[in-house]
C-alpha cells in the first residue's frame, strides 16, 4: 500500500472534558488506510468504534490529534466539505419522502441530467432489492427494508469515504449473505474506499479486508482476518476473535534443557523449545514462574492425548461438535468435525500440541504464536 | 362496533349525546342569549322559544351600546382587532425566538441549560398579580405603558414557554441523525434546521403556536392595568357591558360569541395538529 487515503494521527475522543467524569471514549489512535480498501471496526459497545465513525464523518469533533482524507485536513471542516457518505444505524431517512426521493436526495447537490439520477437510483436499488419500495414513504417500510434505503443512499453518492454504522444489522442472516456478497464486488468494482462498524465477526471478516478491533477506546489490533486468527497481539483480540472464543489456560513454567516446560495441572505438559522462541520470548518465560497459554477449539484432538477432561457438555451442530469440559479448573473447549460419543460427566482425553499454543506475557501481549495454519 | 346490538347502540347514542348536552350547554346557552334582549334573558322561568333579535349584534358592530340611562359608546369591535394583532404579534414574535430556542435546548448540553429552560417554564407559574405592580411601574418609567409593543412584549412572555417545552420535544423526538445525514449531503448546518428539522417538527410548531395563541388571547389582567382604552382587548373591552344601568347580558353573549369564534375556527382547522401535537411531543418527558 502506497499512500493512505485516509490517515488519524495519534486521535484522541474524550467526552465531557470540563465535568468530573470525563470519558476517554478513543486514546491515541492511528490508523491508515488505503485506496479502495474495506475496513471493519470491530468491537463490543461501547468500545469507541461508533466514536471513531463520527468523528471521521464530523458530527463528534476530535479532542486531539488530526484526520486526513487524500490530503485534505477533514477535521478542521464541517461535514458537509468532507467528501463523506454515510449510512447511519438508525437509517434517518427523510420521512416527508419517498424512498425514491430520499435516494436521489443525496444525488442533488450534483449537476445530473434526470435520466442519470434515475439510471444511478435504479441500479443501487437492484442491489439491495428494494425496487418494489421506491415510491413508498419511510415510515410504511420495515426497518430492514429501511435499512437497505439508508445504505442505498450512502452508496449511490461519489464520495472519498464511505462510512457505514453497523449496515446490515437489521436484515435477515439469508438477506444478508446476498447483500454482504454484492455490496463487497461493488465497492471492489468501483474501487470505493469504506469502513464500516460492526458487532459481528462474520460480517466483518466477509466484508472486509482489514479488520480494527477496539476495546476501551483502544486500537488493539488492525489487521487481516487470517492474521488475527493466527497471529493476535494480545489476549484481548485472541478471546475476541474466533468461534468459540480461544481457550485461555494458566500454565506453570519451569526449565529444562535447551527449552521450558509449561504444566497444566498434573496431566499437560508442554515442551517448547528454546529456538522456536525470539529472545523477549524467551526472557519472559525465564523470569515468570506462571503465565497464560492459549490454544483454539479447533486445535484440540478429542479422544487421545494425556489431558483428562470431565465433560460439561456435547454439542453436535450438525457439522461439528462442541465438547466443553473442564480441566484444572479451566473451562475447555474443544471442536472436532465428527461426532463424539461422551456424556456429560464422563472423562475424555484432551490432546495439546506445543505446536498449537500461543503464549500471553502479564500483560496480555501475546509473545510466542502458534504454527500458522496451512491455507 | 359492528357487532353491537340495536339496544347497544341507542344507548350509546343517548349517552353520548348526554355528554355532548353537559358540555354544550353553557356554549349553546350564550348562543341563544345573543339572540335575545335584556328583558326576555332575565325573565323567570327562562324559555327556549324567542323571538330572535340580531340587535345585539347590530350594537356590538355599529359601537352604540343603547341602555335605559341613554347612549354609551364602545368600541368591541376595535378591541376585536387589538386581540388578533396583539395575540398574533406575540405568537410570532414567540415562534421566532422559541423554535431555535427550543432546538438548541433539544440538541445541545449546554452550562445551566436545564435551569434556564425551566426558569423560562417557571414564567408559567408565577401568578400574573405578582410581577403587575413591578412591571406597570417600570413600564410607566421607560414609556411603555399604553403602547402596542409594551403589551406584546408582555404577551409574548406568554406564549414564550409553552411554544419553548412543546416544540423542544419535538425536536427531541426527531432523530439527530436526518440532520447529519442531511449536512453530509454538502448542507450547511443553517439549511438542515429550516429545512429539515423545522418542517418535521412542524406539527407540533403548530400545536403549540395555536395553544400559546389561545393563551394570549384570554389574557386579561395584563391588558388590564397595562393598556388603555384604544388599546384593549376584547377580554378587557368585555368590561364596558356593565354599565350604569345594569349589566347587559344580551350584549355580552353577543360579544362571547364574536371573540370565541376565531380562535374556535383556528382551533377546529387546527384540531389535527393540535392533537397529534400534543400527544407526540409535550406528553413524553
Amino acid at each position: 500500500m502506497a499512500m493512505g487515503i485516509l490517515e488519524l494521527r495519534s486521535v484522541d475522543k474524550v467526552y465531557a472534558s470540563r465535568s468530573k467524569t470525563p470519558v476517554h471514549a478513543v486514546r491515541s489512535l492511528d490508523m491508515e488506510i488505503g485506496k479502495g480498501e474495506i475496513v471493519a471496526l470491530l468491537g463490543s459497545s461501547g468500545c469507541g468504534k461508533t466514536s471513531t465513525l463520527r468523528m471521521i464523518a464530523g458530527f463528534e469533533s476530535v479532542t486531539a490529534g488530526s484526520i486526513t482524507l487524500q490530503g485534505r485536513r477533514i477535521h478542521e471542516l464541517p461535514p458537509a466539505r468532507r467528501k463523506v457518505a454515510m449510512a447511519f444505524e438508525g437509517y434517518s431517512l427523510y420521512p416527508p419522502l419517498t424512498v425514491r426521493e430520499n435516494i436521489a436526495f443525496a444525488l442533488k447537490s450534483r449537476q445530473l441530467s434526470r435520466a442519470e439520477m434515475s439510471r444511478r437510483v435504479d441500479t443501487i436499488a437492484h442491489l439491495v432489492e428494494i425496487e418494489d419500495i421506491l415510491d413508498s414513504y419511510p415510515r410504511s417500510i420495515s426497518g430492514g427494508q429501511q435499512q437497505r434505503v439508508s445504505l442505498a443512499r450512502a452508496l449511490v453518492r461519489d464520495a472519498d469515504l464511505y462510512l457505514l454504522d453497523e449496515p446490515m444489522g437489521q436484515l435477515e442472516p439469508q438477506l444478508r449473505a446476498v447483500l454482504r456478497g454484492r455490496i463487497k464486488s461493488l465497492l471492489a468494482e468501483r474501487e470505493m474506499t469504506a469502513i464500516f462498524v460492526t458487532h459481528d465477526q462474520t460480517e466483518a471478516s466477509a466484508l472486509a479486508d482489514r479488520i480494527a478491533v477496539m476495546e476501551d477506546g483502544v486500537l488493539q489490533q488492525f489487521a487481516s482476518e487470517k492474521e488475527l486468527k493466527d497471529r493476535p497481539a494480545n489476549l484481548f483480540v485472541a478471546s475476541f476473535i474466533g468461534e468459540p472464543p480461544m481457550n485461555l489456560l494458566e500454565a506453570d513454567v519451569s526449565r529444562t534443557d535447551g527449552g521450558f516446560r509449561l504444566s497444566v495441572g498434573r496431566d499437560v505438559a508442554l515442551q517448547i523449545e528454546g529456538d522456536a522462541l525470539d529472545a523477549v520470548a524467551r526472557k519472559t518465560l525465564e523470569t515468570a514462574p506462571s503465565l497464560r497459554i492459549g490454544i483454539r477449539p479447533q486445535k484440540i484432538a478429542v479422544g487421545s492425548g494425556e489431558a483428562r477432561v470431565r465433560v460439561a457438555s456435547n454439542q453436535w451442530l450438525g457439522d461439528q461438535s462442541h465438547i466443553a469440559g473442564e480441566l484444572c479448573g479451566h473451562l475447555v473447549i474443544a471442536v472436532t468435525p465428527g461426532r463424539v460419543a461422551a456424556r456429560p460427566g464422563e472423562l475424555v482425553p484432551f490432546a495439546i500440541e506445543p505446536r498449537h499454543i500461543h503464549i500471553f506475557a502479564a500483560d496480555g501481549t501475546c509473545i510466542h504464536h502458534a504454527e500458522a495454519a496451512a491455507r | 362496533m359492528e357487532h353491537s346490538s340495536l339496544a347497544g347502540r341507542i344507548f350509546r347514542g343517548i349517552a353520548l349525546a348526554l355528554v355532548l348536552v353537559f358540555f354544550m350547554f353553557p356554549i349553546v346557552w350564550i348562543f341563544l342569549m345573543s339572540f335575545q334582549t335584556n328583558e326576555q334573558i332575565l325573565r323567570i322561568p327562562p324559555r327556549l322559544v324567542f323571538e330572535p333579535t340580531l340587535g345585539n349584534y347590530a350594537a356590538l358592530i355599529s359601537g352604540q351600546l343603547r341602555t335605559t340611562a341613554g347612549n354609551l359608546e364602545i368600541s368591541f369591535v376595535h378591541n376585536l382587532w387589538n386581540s388578533f394583532a396583539l395575540s398574533s404579534a406575540a405568537v410570532v414574535l414567540a415562534l421566532l425566538l422559541g423554535v431555535p430556542a427550543a432546538y438548541a435546548f433539544a440538541r445541545f448540553k449546554f452550562k445551566l441549560g436545564e435551569t434556564i429552560a425551566f426558569t423560562l417554564l417557571s414564567f408559567r407559574f408565577a401568578p400574573p398579580l405578582l410581577v403587575l405592580l413591578p412591571l406597570s411601574l417600570y413600564y410607566q418609567d421607560i414609556g411603555l405603558n399604553d403602547t402596542y409593543f409594551g403589551i406584546v412584549w408582555v404577551y409574548q412572555l406568554i406564549a414564550l414557554p409553552l411554544i419553548l417545552w412543546i416544540v423542544r420535544g419535538y425536536f427531541e423526538d426527531i432523530s439527530p441523525d436526518i440532520e447529519h445525514a442531511y449536512r453530509l449531503a454538502g448542507h450547511s448546518w443553517r439549511e438542515a434546521f429550516t429545512r429539515i428539522a423545522v418542517p418535521l417538527a412542524g406539527p407540533g410548531i403548530a400545536a403549540a403556536g395555536l395553544l400559546s395563541f389561545i393563551f394570549c388571547w384570554n389574557n386579561f389582567v395584563f391588558a388590564l392595568i397595562l393598556a388603555s382604552a384604544d388599546k384593549q382587548p376584547v377580554t378587557v373591552g368585555a368590561l364596558a357591558f356593565v354599565t350604569a344601568s345594569g349589566i347587559q347580558y344580551g350584549q355580552i353573549a353577543a360579544a362571547i360569541v364574536l371573540s370565541v369564534t376565531p380562535t374556535l375556527l383556528l382551533a377546529l382547522y387546527a384540531q389535527r395538529y393540535l392533537v397529534e401535537g400534543l400527544s407526540l411531543g409535550a406528553v413524553k418527558g
